[in-house]
This record gives structure tokens, C-alpha cells and sequence, in this order.
């Protein structure tokens, strides 16, 4: 028993010094005083693989850019970043075992990882009782604020509501009535609530939801349903997941439910990436609605966007996951940086209240511990892309969404020991 | 009228799908007897085969053709998957004849390195592989018989597995030189299309039908009606169902149970081929893209009872037409005003996850009364 401990421990060291090695990464010639590692968390197999893998590439651009620029200053001294990058495989345990050996083994100060909702349920404890913190850089369904975890995608008020909105009053199908279609879990399920509610209040009619359970790709009984419920054409709003696009657009064109016939899909999970895999000719005339697009033209975009492609090819596209990947390096550096410490609870403090002009336009960090972010609507092109139709202001995050009924009427401040993480209005 | 047909439509296009998906897997597991995870992974291999086809059909010289690359694929991926399938019968499955729990572990080994090989390794050199499998295979077998029966056949046969890995390495740096997309590796699903031809709808009868949607169900048509032939009407359809009833006795009277064997699973994983064709159609293409199907190819086969291929084809269309009229809730198109709490509950039915619960709460419900499916295998195999 205590040779086989010791052999494990043996191996574990062994392991970790090949990891360290291969992936610390971000080589320059500048001069640090020190070097400070960080964790990367995220699938590089498995299904989510894919997607994911996107992510790392983003977050070791970002650190590699900030080591050129000197790394980061802490109490005058200057700190070189490092990275370890574990492999989440797709499966929602081992991201809370690789959350505990980033924190406990490695000592990382912070962790920039995830992309399914699941594999955030799966973490959020690890991070809470170790007091640790996670960034999660993807669009979700909020309903959650923890004090250990900085959001910086979407919030539904920062991407569907808007959404809904331009569909019924300003699209082409306005004041048509709604069809829901999503993939079976909890994104796409706590995304539709809100839209019924807020279909509700528009005045509009939703005439029919189906969700089609992971993995699946039969789309016709909910073909059958789209004609029955909207004979003449309406909106529908799509959550489905990766793959499931690529079935559901492939069979609804066939079955004639495409733009020229009245029928106009808005979409909520299609970015730059996925519109090359399931083929803008599917695509066409459809909406998405994202933070960030690939086709904003601003420097910083337009900057992001080059140095992205000078990094990892010329064939590679940005999109919104990427970008809040990036802000959230960034956000952490400039926190870590205000707070002169590395230490959790005071770079929490700095954290909140930081802005950054990130590629989609300026963001903050909110006492609720998610982003103020620009809401953009676009029409999908045949290259590809987006064309922006529509511009929000900032918007500022809910995390309990004002329109789903368990949360309406609450909300999060860390910043107030008296209010945290649920309060009433 | 309209409705009715609508409805058979869609539940016989579902159901062609599933069918398509379990007829190889009907006669590897039905007749043969072998449980093959690997299944939904040789569906995987057609599917790709149709996106390789493709692309190399966008070739100059092959581009006048490029609307006929859906039939050459149908050919190349029961090729391509039967040629695999036979690797696999005889280093793994041989092997393990008599032996469920082990062969059951064994391809579903298989079925991972399967989905890993096609992340892991550019296509174009995946399908040189392919290529000097099928040489090295296929090219001792047709030497004279003179050469075969020599004491240095082994030296033939050795040379000619040369040869095809020199054919494979070739075809491979050939592709991947000429089609830039296949020559890196990638876990990136990838997407066929459809030729113009096949695209759209088609109008019956006042009904339109998606056109891919009849190419699935005449490509199912086909196979069903090629196998219910082979199987019944030539000699090695013949030995087939010989060595199925009795393997002993089979052998004893001269037929070669091994060949027999290797063209039974050929032909399954070639039909599983043909498989992944049809529903490159429907979806994207991936690592993945099998494994989804896998569940309902043995839901199919059980329920139509094992070694019955009339079983597996009512078993798919049954399936098919009970989940459009669960799912899409037709039961309250036609008959608009029943009851509340009967409408109530086939509202609740009526979604793609309800329905996917029903049809397996029927099926286990099913398999209660009768266990051994719709057509149960009859006479002294059972007993055995």
C-alpha cells in the first residue's frame, strides 16, 4: 500500500512536471522578476472538444499577449504569465476533479475555464468551498451568482431579450407568432421561460415549444409541428446545441421552411464558427444575436480579429465565446493589478468596477459579478458572417432574470455583505 | 386525406432511417449472433465516406459528374465499411464466437479507437488505409488457384500486402495533396451536401415531400430488397441461413463456416455502410454521428425478434409512424375535441423527449408479453 501511494505520488509529480513543461507557455525574451501560473480548463476531447478548444486558443493568445507587454506589475514587481491547460474531456466530473488538482496541486491563484452549464454545476462546489475562483467566459441562462465565479458572457437580458424583441417588432415576420425550438437541458428550457414571459407581455402568441433530447437528430415530427403551428410563416427561436443545428436547418430547408417563405429563425447558439460548419447556404437570411461579431467594424475588433488569425491561421474565425474568453484574461490582469495581490479576496474587491475596452466596445465588471455589455442583431450573410442590423446600448447583467417567474424581483450584489447573492428589490 | 398521408409519410421517413440504420445490424446480431457496438462507428465510416467522395467529385476532372457522387458513395461506403468490418471479424470478432460479454467489450473497444482514428488521422491517409486494406485483402484471393495451393503462398501473400500499403501510401499523399481540406486531421464535424438534384420538394398528391427524405426511403427500399434476395435466392444467401441453423451440421456437409462467417459480417457492416449515407443526409457528419444511432438499431432488432429480417422491417416502421403520432400530437388533429384530460396528457406526450419515453415505456411493455419480439425465432436453434 505504501509503496503503490508512493509510486502514485511519484507518478503524479512525474506527470505534472511533463505538463508544466509542455504547456507553460508564452515565450518572450522580456525580463521578469518572477512568474505567476494560472489554470486553463477546458475539453480538448470529446464532444465539446470542438468548441472548447477554440477557447484555449483565445486565452493563450490573450496571456501571450500580455507578456509581451511586460506581464503583469504586482507591488512593483513584474510577473511573467504561465499557464497549465487541463483537458475537461467533455465530461461534467472531471472538470470538478481538474478544478481541485488546478487549486489544491498546482496552486493556481486563478482558473479560466469551462462552456457547458453542466460542467459549471459541476465546478461551482469545488470553487465555493475552496474559495477559489473560476471565469467563465460563455452566454448562459443565468439563474446563479456566486461569489466565486466571474461570468463574462450573456446574460438572457443581454442576448435573447433583445432578441425577442427585434423579432416581433422590427423583423420581417413582426407580430407573427412564436415556435420554440431547443435541445433538451437547461440552457434552452430556462431561455424559453423567459421568451414566453416576455412574448407575453409583447403581446405576442407562442404557438408551440419541442426540444429535441442530446444526440438526436430526427427532426421531422418537429417539422410537422412548425407547419401545423405556423402554416404561414412566424418566428421561431432556436436553442438547439452544436450538431443538432446542423440537422435542423439541413431538414427544415428541405421542408421548405426557409426566409422566402416567411419563416425566420433566430438563433441564440449559431456564432462565426458554427455558420462555417453547417454552411451559410442553410443559413442565409436567418438571425443570430451576440455581444461581439465578427463583423463590427472597430479597430478593436477589426485588431482582435488579425492577431487571432496571425496566431492560429488564416482560415480561423473569431466569434462571441472567444472574445469574452479574451476580456476575461485581460479583466483578471488589470484586477490583479489595481489590488497588488495576488490573493483571491482582494482581487475579488478590485475586480468589480473594472472596465476594459474590450473588442465589442467598453465592458464593466458589475457588483453582481457579470458584465455590462453591447447587444448586437445580425442578419446571417452568404459569406458567412454577420451584418449587423441593430446596436443596444450597454446593458447591465441580471442574474436573476427579471422576466422568468422564480427569480422576478431579485437580485446580486457582492459588493454589500447585506445583500449577496439573492436579495429582494 | 391530406393528413393521413402526412402522417404515414413521416412515420415511414423515421422509420426508414431506424431500418436502414439495424438491417446490418439484423443480420451480424441476428444471424450471426454478435453483439457489435462497433455498428453505429462503421455507420460513421460510410457517412465520411459520402463527405471523401464528395470532395474528390469537386475535382476538375470528376466535376462534370458531381451530381452522381451520392450513388458512387452508397458503392464506396459498403465497400469501405464492409472491408473494415472484415478486418475486424477476422482479428477481433473470430475470435470470440460463443462468447457475448467479451465481444461486447471488444467492439465497443473498437468503436472508441474507431472515433478516435477519424479525429485523429487526416482523412485522405485514413482512406489510403481504406484502399490497401481492400488490396491486401482481396488480391491474394484472386491468384490462381496453382499459386494459392504452393508451400510459398505465404511469401505471395506477404508481397501483396506490400504492394497494397505501397497503393494506400500513395492514394493518401495523392488526396491529401489534391484536396487541401482532407490532408489535416480534424475533430471538426463536417458537413455533406446534398447535389442540387436532391434538394427541395417534391409534390404528391397535394403533399409536398422532401426530396432527401424519398432518397432515404428508396436507398432503404433497395437494400432491404437486395438482402431479402441475396439471402433467399443465391447459394451463398443459401450457406448463410445453413450455417445460422446449423453451424455443425452445416460444416460437416462441406460449407466453408468460416467464409461463411466473413461474408455474413462483410455484408452487416457494408449494409451499416450504406447506413451512414443515408444520414450524412439528414446531419452534420462526426466522431460521434453512429453513436447515436446505436440505442435504436438494437431497440429495432430486439423488438422485431432476433434473426428475423420481416420482424426488423415492421419493427422500424412501427416505430416510426408511433413516434410522429406521439410526437407531433397528430391523435388531437384527428379527433379535435376529445376529452380534457385525454388531450391533456397527449399534450404532454407531444414533444420529441416525451415521445422518445413512451415508445420505450410501449417497447419494455412490449417485450413483457412477448420477449423474444414480434417474430420469434422458431425450431432446435432456439433450444440451443
Amino acid at each position: 500500500m505504501r509503496i503503490s501511494r508512493r509510486i502514485l505520488a511519484g507518478l503524479a509529480t512525474a506527470s505534472l512536471a511533463v505538463t508544466a513543461t509542455s504547456c507553460g507557455g508564452g515565450g518572450t525574451s522580456g525580463s521578469f522578476d518572477d512568474t505567476v501560473t494560472v489554470g486553463i480548463l477546458h475539453s480538448l476531447s470529446g464532444t465539446m472538444a470542438i468548441s472548447e478548444s477554440t477557447l484555449v486558443d483565445t486565452e493563450k493568445m490573450a496571456i501571450e499577449e500580455i507578456n509581451a507587454a511586460g506581464g503583469v506589475t504586482v507591488g512593483g514587481k513584474s510577473y511573467k504569465i504561465e499557464y497549465i491547460v487541463e483537458d475537461g474531456a467533455s465530461d461534467w466530473p472531471t472538470f470538478a476533479e481538474k478544478s481541485k488538482k488546478l487549486i489544491d496541486q498546482d496552486g493556481v491563484p486563478v482558473v479560466f475555464g469551462g462552456w457547458t452549464s453542466a460542467s459549471r454545476k459541476a465546478m461551482l462546489p469545488v470553487y465555493e468551498s475552496k474559495d477559489a475562483f473560476l471565469y467563465y467566459p460563455i452566454q448562459y441562462e443565468a439563474q446563479e451568482c456566486s461569489n466565486n465565479i466571474f461570468y463574462t458572457g450573456a446574460t438572457p437580458n443581454q442576448q435573447s431579450e433583445p432578441a425577442t424583441d427585434f423579432m416581433y417588432k422590427r423583423s420581417p415576420a413582426a407580430g407573427g407568432d412564436f415556435f420554440l425550438v431547443g435541445s433538451d437541458y437547461v440552457f434552452p428550457r430556462t431561455s424559453n421561460t423567459i421568451t414566453k414571459a416576455q412574448v407575453k407581455q409583447l403581446g405576442g402568441k407562442v404557438v408551440g415549444e419541442d426540444y429535441l433530447p442530446l444526440g438526436n437528430t430526427e427532426v421531422a415530427p418537429i417539422i410537422s409541428k412548425i407547419k401545423k403551428a405556423l402554416p404561414e410563416g412566424g418566428i421561431i427561436i432556436n436553442t438547439l446545441n452544436g450538431d443538432q443545428n446542423v440537422a435542423f436547418f439541413k431538414q427544415i430547408q428541405d421542408a421548405g421552411i426557409t426566409p422566402s417563405s416567411g419563416y425566420y429563425v433566430m438563433n441564440y447558439s449559431i456564432a462565426e464558427e458554427e455558420i462555417s460548419t453547417i454552411g451559410p447556404e442553410f443559413l442565409e437570411g436567418h438571425y443570430g444575436a451576440w455581444n461581439y461579431m465578427m463583423s463590427i467594424d472597430t479597430p478593436a475588433s477589426k485588431k482582435f480579429a488579425a492577431s487571432f488569425k496571425k496566431r492560429w491561421g488564416a482560415d480561423r474565425v473569431v466569434a462571441d465565446p472567444q472574445e469574452s474568453a479574451y476580456n476575461m484574461v485581460y479583466l483578471w490582469k488589470q484586477a490583479v493589478e489595481d489590488a497588488g495581490t495576488f490573493d483571491d479576496n482582494a482581487v475579488r474587491e478590485a475586480l468589480v468596477g473594472q472596465t476594459f475596452d474590450a473588442p465589442q466596445g467598453p465592458v464593466e465588471v458589475m457588483p453582481n459579478h457579470h458584465l455590462s455589455q453591447t447587444v448586437r442583431i445580425g442578419e446571417i450573410n452568404a459569406e458567412g458572417g454577420f451584418t449587423i442590423l441593430e446596436e443596444t446600448g450597454v446593458v447591465l447583467p441580471q442574474a436573476w432574470n427579471q422576466k422568468h417567474p422564480s427569480s422576478k424581483g431579485f437580485a446580486c450584489d457582492w459588493t454589500d455583505p447585506s445583500k449577496g447573492e439573492k436579495y429582494k428589490l | 386525406m391530406e393528413l393521413l398521408l402526412d402522417s404515414l409519410f413521416n412515420g415511414i421517413a423515421i422509420g426508414s432511417v431506424l431500418l436502414v440504420a439495424a438491417l446490418g445490424l439484423a443480420i451480424v446480431f441476428g444471424l450471426m449472433g454478435v453483439i457489435n457496438l462497433a455498428h453505429g462507428e462503421l455507420m460513421m465510416l460510410g457517412a465520411y465516406t459520402t463527405y471523401v467522395t464528395q470532395l474528390i467529385f469537386k475535382l476538375p476532372i470528376l466535376k462534370p459528374f458531381y451530381n452522381s457522387y451520392i450513388i458512387v458513395s452508397i458503392f464506396l461506403a459498403f465497400i469501405v465499411s464492409g472491408v473494415v468490418g472484415i478486418l475486424l471479424e477476422k482479428t477481433i470478432i473470430r475470435k470470440l464466437y460463443g462468447s457475448p460479454l467479451e465481444t461486447l467489450l471488444a467492439t465497443w473497444g473498437v468503436s472508441l479507437i474507431l472515433q478516435q482514428f477519424v479525429r485523429s488521422v487526416p482523412l485522405a491517409y485514413g482512406t489510403g488505409l481504406v484502399i490497401s486494406l481492400l488490396i491486401g485483402l482481396f488480391l491474394p484471393t484472386t491468384f490462381p488457384s496453382k499459386i494459392k495451393e504452393s508451400i510459398n503462398f505465404k511469401y505471395f501473400k506477404f508481397s501483396s500486402w506490400i504492394f497494397a500499403a505501397l497503393t494506400g501510401v500513395l492514394t493518401g499523399s495523392v488526396i491529401s495533396s489534391s484536396v487541401s481540406k482532407l490532408s489535416r486531421a480534424s475533430a471538426r464535424n463536417v458537413d455533406v451536401t446534398a447535389p442540387s438534384w436532391m434538394r427541395g420538394q417534391v409534390e404528391i398528391i397535394g403533399t409536398a415531400f422532401p426530396k432527401t427524405r424519398l432518397m432515404i426511403i428508396v436507398i432503404t427500399l433497395i437494400s432491404v430488397i437486395a438482402i431479402t434476395l441475396f439471402l433467399n435466392q443465391s447459394a451463398w444467401g443459401m450457406r448463410i441461413r445453413a450455417v445460422t441453423q446449423n453451424r455443425q451440421m452445416s460444416d460437416c456437409l462441406g460449407i466453408s463456416t468460416e467464409k461463411v462467417d466473413i461474408i455474413t459480417f462483410g455484408i452487416g457492416s457494408g449494409l451499416a455502410g450504406v447506413a451512414g449515407v443515408a444520414v450524412s443526409l439528414l446531419g452534420s457528419v462526426g466522431p460521434n454521428v453512429g453513436g447515436n444511432y446505436i440505442v435504436g438499431c438494437f431497440m429495432v432488432v430486439v423488438l422485431g425478434g432476433v434473426g428475423n429480417l420481416l420482424g426488423t422491417v415492421l419493427a422500424s416502421f412501427g416505430i416510426g409512424i408511433m413516434t410522429d403520432l406521439i410526437g407531433a400530437g397528430r391523435l388531437l388533429s384527428i379527433w379535435p375535441d376529445m376529452p380534457l384530460p385525454l388531450s391533456n396528457t397527449i399534450n404532454f406526450f407531444a414533444t420529441t423527449s416525451m415521445a422518445r419515453v413512451m415508445i420505450f415505456a410501449l417497447i419494455v411493455i412490449f417485450l413483457q408479453f412477448k420477449p423474444t419480439g414480434l417474430f420469434p425465432q422458431k425450431g432446435r436453434m432456439v433450444e440451443n
